[in-house]
């Protein structure tokens, strides 16, 4: 360990960064008023600084190529990095409100770009406090997913409308979603899962996929095996409550 | 930065609302309601069937006309909504909110009541049937922020909601709304401050009507509300000449307070913080433009403007400015009522003087409370309306080395010590 000239925070052997030099509080406030820039429309978010391999000059590249999944929440970038290789075609990003944590997975993406030249290039993560500022990021019906894998599950009736999946807030999900789009939720908690359950099933603009449509989807299984917390739980010999539902169009108006 | 009295935060501003049809002209200073009706040449008497003394109890946050005229709201920080027949000036409706009220609205058909709470809640009031007291239903959600201002769209289709976070949220109303309004039609994106008020322009080329929109950023700017799409900015602060001293003056210090359509629409009168005045411009429907047409300006008196009113079809503006209390002043709810009349493309606007004014003495007796008073706290009233204003809409920056020494002196964590 004497080499000082090594950046100590990214591991020798994969040459990784090192999640020791990332610990953060697993809790954040989303109704603090943080300060970090937010894209005043979607056309504002800045796709060169994202995927700078796609989209080598400022803006002009690909202008129709659009972020099509979110991960919200993103935590330290499991997730991600799996739907990268399985999805190389789409933008995704991941969306996460410590800045720690944002760091880690920002440096953790940069890393694979290195060893695997080519590849990650479609993948990001943004620092941001989702819950507010989702219509800065997507346009109408821009997302063909939505992430939000083992949220904070808020216990106290007082803080439920902390929780990131609430009646009001799949609002904007569903503005943001194209039809057909699907939401992907799993916990660990029996309460949260049965609270989102119940929040997109009462739900007008959204629909249960059938057990059929859920064994013949990819992504599915990745909700518990590919993240940070789905493998903690999983060695824990936990259960875990998933919720996957598809944006319709409501029944009462034409969209 | 923060040390400064809390009483400044809560002051709230003089409002003046204007029946579609100038039979009537309310003013709301404070906790107090005051109502002239012009077709009596009086001022109205308001009544309300309940047992309490005051219609309300805290400062007034939101007045408006509605339903063709046949409707007036009037809510704020007493957490009540009253709604008020104009034939009457009765109080027919009392709606209770379990926060603060800052915004309000009637839908076009008067079928329905919309307020929007400090907390980003937006709720529905049924008022078919008509009862005294009526429960809220949540009809949508701007998460955590504050709502400045509510409107319909001119063709019922829509409610529009802006935020202190720069964003206005233009929302389908569905065929059942106590239900809740969840299929979003579009954001208008584009300000870079809070959003301080709406207003929608109409003509013969659209008769769905083109949005208006003020801020904090000192810009008024025209959308399409079925894309969101930005069709114009004004710049108005600057065409008006208030930031040509050093480029940026003072940090927020021109926020646009206020905007009204005058003779339908064909004119839109604006209210900038510091202006003493207002600015005309006109909006053209085919060419989906802003352009400033003139300014305005009150002399005679220092009169800064903190709310405009007018009924569509005349060519008069009505003007309002003063504050609930103000700190070191004798006169709480101190309010002061000018005219703008023939507001025409062709004509030069002119400032009634007091004795010209519709109403009158008796109006200005009325709306105004007390008699006269001196220049001085009028200025000093639009000033303390103007850091109310920003305290209350702008997300308060503090340097790095400051928030450290926040968070050490969290108010969670003193409990625990």
């Amino acid at each position: 360990m004497s080499e000082t000239e090594v950046n100590p925070t990214i591991s020798k052997s994969t040459g990784l960064p090192r999640k020791r030099f990332y610990r953060a509080r697993a809790h954040s406030n989303p109704l603090s008023d943080s300060h970090f820039p937010v894209p005043i429309s979607p056309s504002h978010v800045d796709y060169s600084f994202h995927y700078p391999q796609l989209f080598p000059s400022s803006g002009q590249a690909d202008s129709s190529k659009r972020i099509q999944f979110a991960d919200v929440g993103c935590g330290f970038g499991g997730l991600l990095i799996s739907l990268s290789t399985l999805f190389p075609e789409t933008l995704m990003i991941g969306m996460e409100l410590r800045d720690k944590v944002t760091e880690y997975v920002k440096e953790r993406i940069s890393s694979l770009r290195v060893a695997n030249p080519g590849q990650y290039q479609n993948v990001s993560v943004v620092r941001t406090n989702s819950m507010k500022y989702i219509p800065n990021y997507f346009g109408k019906g821009q997302l063909s997913k939505m992430f939000f894998l083992f949220p904070d599950p808020h216990f106290k009736e007082k803080n439920h409308r902390r929780r990131v999946i609430s009646p009001f807030l799949l609002d904007e999900y569903a503005y943001v979603l194209e039809v057909g789009g699907i939401i992907y939720t799993i916990t660990d908690v029996e309460e949260l899962g049965d609270w989102m359950k119940s929040c997109l099933e009462n739900h007008p603009m959204f629909e249960a996929l059938t057990r059929k449509e859920l064994v013949a989807d990819p992504v599915v299984e990745l909700l518990s095996s590919a993240t940070e917390e789905g493998q903690k739980v999983a060695r824990n010999g936990g259960q875990t409550f998933q919720a996957v539902f598809r944006r319709i169009v409501p029944s009462d108006q034409p969209s | 930065m923060d040390s400064e009295p809390k009483k400044d935060v809560e002051v709230a501003p003089a409002l003046i609302a204007v029946h579609p049809d100038q039979c009537s002209v309310a003013v709301a200073v404070g906790q107090h309601l005051r109502v002239f009706d012009l077709a009596a040449g009086d001022a109205a008497s308001l009544t309300d069937d309940s047992d309490a003394v005051a219609f309300h109890t805290d400062n007034i946050r939101a007045i408006c006309f509605g339903a063709k005229g046949k409707l007036f709201v009037s809510a704020g920080d007493d957490k009540t909504v009253k709604v008020w027949s104009t034939q009457s000036w009765r109080c027919i409706t009392t709606v209770s909110s379990e926060k603060r009220v800052s915004a309000v609205a009637i839908s076009n058909d008067g079928n329905f009541v919309c307020f929007a709470d400090k907390f980003g809640l937006v709720w529905i009031v049924d008022l078919d049937p008509p009862s005294r007291d009526k429960k809220p239903s949540p009809l949508l959600s701007h998460y955590c922020s504050i709502i400045t201002s509510l409107e319909f769209s001119p063709d019922g289709r829509f409610i529009l909601s802006a935020d202190r976070d720069f964003k206005i949220r233009v929302t389908n109303l569905p065929n059942k709304p106590l239900n809740g309004a969840h299929q979003i039609q579009s954001f208008c994106l584009g300000h870079s401050e809070f959003v301080s008020c709406l207003a929608f322009v109409q003509g013969q080329e659209c008769p769905e009507g083109l949005l208006l929109s003020g801020s904090g950023d000192s810009t008024v700017r025209l959308w399409n509300v079925d894309s969101g799409a930005l069709f114009d900015t004004c710049e108005v602060a600057l065409k008006a000449g208030l930031l040509e001293d050093n480029g940026k003056a003072e940090e927020h210090g021109h926020a646009v307070t206020d905007i009204c359509t005058v003779l339908d629409g064909l004119l839109v009168a604006v209210a900038i913080q510091s202006l003493q005045g207002i600015i005309l411009l006109s909006c053209n429907v085919s060419e989906k433009t802003l352009s400033v047409t003139k300014v305005v300006s009150v002399v005679g008196e220092a009169f800064v403007p903190t709310c405009l009113g007018s009924s569509p079809s005349t060519g008069k503006l009505w003007m309002v400015t003063g504050v609930s209390s103000l700190p070191g002043c004798s006169y709480p709810a101190l309010a002061r009522v000018r005219v703008i009349s023939d507001i025409d493309i062709e004509q030069e606007p002119v400032v009634l003087g007091d004795d010209n004014i519709p109403g009158g003495e008796k109006l200005l007796e009325t709306l105004q409370g007390t008699a006269s008073v001196d220049d001085n706290a009028f200025l000093a009233a639009a000033e303390a309306v103007k850091t109310a204003m920003c305290h209350l809409l702008i997300k308060k920056q503090y340097p790095s080395e400051n928030r450290e020494s926040r968070k050490k002196c969290r108010n969670d964590r003193k409990l625990k010590g």
